[in-house]
């Protein structure tokens, strides 16, 4: 395939690249433990908050930033970002009337009409403005199966025994770097609790989106399915053009309690950085996950932006005949790299796990797979069926698969299989014989790849992705 | 329809097209034969526009147009299909979806509206019954664990859902049991008319028994050696190359 092809076909441009004027307040840069007394003042969070944010604080002065993945970047100050940044706007908004017009434009360009989602698709969405919530749509029909979906804010203010129980119990302070740092200074976030027995009536959403300049975001979701419920969770984001990198760092914490069913999918769309790589987004997050017995949780993603992706959503099998899930797709384009994959904690028996990961890489991008399959000593008659498959495009892009596995008990069973394939001349020269063009064969070709995946979203959800995938890839052939 | 004049092509640094000469016009069958190796698959894949074939000299006219100048899907626009030899498996595309895509894409190219989808899935049904083809075909992964065979029933239903006007059928018969050589042979039959013509690649008379050719020409060492009637095909079945080959030393 010539070189004028490659060009053309990943030279498009993040199409959602815009900025919206709304006024925010935002706090001077830098990070001390003042920093988190205003943060925690700003919200009124009661005193245990605060303990528990400068516990995490202490505890992150003493970690240091990891290295060991397979990206390189320039590391963030941290003392030059600003860690709250909030729409002016404070009261709590009952409908659509009370949310400032701009941003509802912002919506609207890309394509997420909030009417249409509320009426279409029965969506309940909870949207992240920076990092203050300033929607909430549903909450009556949620709330007459007593199930509470808010801001983790609202969450801390009026059910504070539900977070206090549950905060950093899958995800500790100390877990790694950015999951303390997220314990320390996180705004907002999404808190939602179903109860005992419960379905869920509709897929509850939330979009992100990060907006003030030089405003890094830390949000902070806990999810908490107690026993015999089930959920579904979408999570989707877009962000405007920036020149300079923004760090994200969130943290999921997901809690299904026994005979819980928790689905939790994610469409991610962050400014990647212009075609040399330039800018773009940093995402290290921290999502995890706990299963009780009979439980289950299936984390499904499609990774398209970000400058530096480091995510694995994880779950802790410890319930017996628990299951976990991971359905991943990851693309990688121009200089993005992403590394991501998931860990499969297996520590009940009869625990079972999947995981499904689908890189593709174009560009100059490195996309790497790092997964864990560990079976403990008692989770007898484990099992792990793992599937790695990388796509290239060109020849100056990378796949790696990293794939660890510690099985402590005989009676596990582990498959691992991987594959790595080039869209082919063969495949190309196929489709354009019977009059499709390379750009349609590739978004073809790259659809049936990822059919596995795509098929676990819920369908509109599956639809965006489907589009996402080909913006991602206009041009990119090899 | 095609007029193929003193073509010569090169796959990397070797001559295998060494000046083709050969005219097709509508309505006409044209079997071509000739041994491994002697070119065949190169000629089709040049017609079709295959990149890594490098035309050298010579020209190919298709309705007017110099077929040389356009990119591979403008060729299939056209109306140019070729049944591959080996067709090529795409994971996770249904053979719906695909067939689907190609129909829309090549109406696209003409300036024309999609297919309506009711129309689109009444003309699958018709085909794949021409075809004797099971519907769960259509849902399966294009070319995924398909039998030899049915990649190459899979092809020729393409070629019915596609209705082009010239086809070039490369080896579509190996492969296929004695059943599925009639039933395939008999779908290409009915797409016959006087507007569209068929170029059958094949090894074997059998296949010529079914679609009647016009003409059959000896394809060796990158050249056409002999033509003739349908009569040269059953000569060369009872007397293999060595004749031939020897006539051309
Ligand atoms: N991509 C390629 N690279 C190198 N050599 C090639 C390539 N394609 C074809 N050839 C060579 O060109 C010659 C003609 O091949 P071609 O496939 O056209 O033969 P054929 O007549 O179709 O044979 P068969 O009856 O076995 O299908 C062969 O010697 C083959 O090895
Ligand atoms: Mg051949």
């Amino acid at each position: 395939m010539s070189d004028e092809i490659l060009d053309e076909v990943t030279a498009s441009e993040y199409k959602y690249g815009f900025v919206t004027d709304i006024e925010s307040d935002t706090v001077a840069p830098g990070l001390n433990e003042d920093v988190i007394r205003m943060i925690s003042a700003k919200k009124n969070e009661p005193a245990w908050m605060l303990e528990w944010r400068l516990d995490a604080f202490k505890i992150w002065l003493d970690m240091k930033e990891p290295e060991w993945s397979n990206v390189t970047y320039k590391k963030p100050d941290f003392q030059a970002i600003s860690y709250y940044s909030a729409p002016k706007q404070k009261k709590t908004l009952d409908s659509l009337d009370d949310v400032d017009p701009e941003l509802l434009k912002t919506f609207e360009k890309l394509g997420i009409s909030l009417n249409e989602q509320k009426r279409l698709s029965g969506v309940a969405m909870d949207i992240v403005v920076d990092s203050v919530s300033v929607a909430t749509t549903f909450k009556k029909t949620l709330g007459e199966k007593g199930i509470i979906f808010c801001s983790m804010s609202e969450a801390i203010a009026e059910h504070p025994e539900l977070v206090k129980k549950h905060i950093g119990t899958v995800v500790p302070k100390r877990d790694n770097f950015y999951a303390a740092l997220n314990s320390a200074v996180f705004t907002d976030g999404s808190f939602c609790y179903i109860p005992k027995g419960v379905r869920c009536p509709m897929e509850l959403s939330t979009y992100f989106r990060i907006n003030e300049s030089g405003t890094g975001q830390f949000e902070r979701t806990l999810l908490v399915a107690d026993e015999g419920s089930f959920v579904s969770y979408l999570e989707g984001c877009t962000a405007p053009s920036r020149d300079e990198n923004q760090l994200h760092a969130a943290v999921v914490e997901l809690v299904a309690m026994d005979g819980a069913e928790i689905k939790y999918s994610t469409v991610q769309n962050w400014y990647p950085g212009d075609a040399q790589g330039k800018g773009g987004v940093f995402n290290f997050v921290t999502k995890r996950g706990i299963c009780e017995r009979n439980a289950k949780i299936s984390w499904t993603q499609v990774e398209t932006g970000s400058a530096v992706t480091w995510k694995y959503p994880s779950c802790i099998l410890k319930g017996d005949n628990s299951v976990g899930e991971f359905y991943s797709v990851a693309v990688t384009n121009n200089y993005q790299q992403a590394d991501t994959g998931t860990k499969m904690i297996h520590l009940g028996k009869n625990t079972k796990s999947t995981i499904i990961s689908k890189g593709i890489s174009a560009g100059h991008s490195h996309n790497s797979y790092r997964g864990l399959v560990r079976i403990g000593a008692r989770a007898e008659n484990a099992r792990n069926f793992s599937q790695c498959d990388s796509l290239l495009m060109g020849d100056q892009c990378g796949a790696h698969t990293f794939p660890y596995i510690e099985a402590q008990n005989p009676t596990a069973q582990i498959e691992h299989e991987a594959t790595t394939s080039k869209i082919g001349e063969d495949q190309l020269f196929y489709c354009n014989q019977r009059g499709i063009q390379t750009e349609q064969a590739i978004a073809l070709i790259v659809n049936g790849y990822c059919k596995d995946v795509l098929n676990q979203l819920p369908m509109e959800f599956a639809v965006e992705a489907q589009k996402l995938l080909e913006i991602s890839l206009e041009g990119s052939v090899g | 329809m095609i007029k193929i004049k003193n073509l010569h092509a090169r796959v990397e640094e070797k001559e295998i097209l060494k000046g083709i000469n050969l005219e097709i016009k509508p309505g006409e069958v044209h079997a071509i034969m000739g041994p491994n190796g002697s070119g065949k698959s190169t000629l089709s894949n040049v017609i079709a526009g295959r990149e890594d074939y490098k035309v050298t000299g010579g020209s190919i006219d298709f309705e007017g147009a110099d077929l040389l100048d356009l990119d591979p899907e403008e060729r299939a626009h056209k109306g140019i299909f070729l049944s591959f030899q080996y067709p090529i498996e795409i994971p996770g595309v249904t053979v719906s979806n695909f067939i689907k895509t190609a129909i829309n894409e090549t109406r696209k190219g003409r300036g024309e509206e999609p297919m309506d989808a009711r129309e689109m899935l009444s003309k699958m049904r018709e085909k794949s019954a021409l075809l004797e083809m099971d519907k769960s075909y259509l849902s399966r992964s294009l070319n995924e664990g398909f039998s030899g065979g049915e990649k190459k029933r899979n092809e020729i239903f393409q070629m019915a859902m596609l209705e082009p006007k010239l086809a070039i059928l490369d080896e579509t018969d190996s492969g296929l049991d004695i059943d599925a050589l009639r039933i395939v042979a008999n779908g290409v039959n009915k797409l016959r008319n006087a507007n569209n013509a068929v170029l059958v690649i094949t090894h074997y008379q059998r296949l010529l028994d079914h679609i009647e050719p016009d003409f059959v020409h000896v394809l060796y060492n990158g050249k056409i050696v002999k033509s003739g009637d349908k009569n040269l095909a059953i000569e060369l079945e009872a007397k293999g190359y060595d004749w031939i080959k020897e006539e051309n030393v």
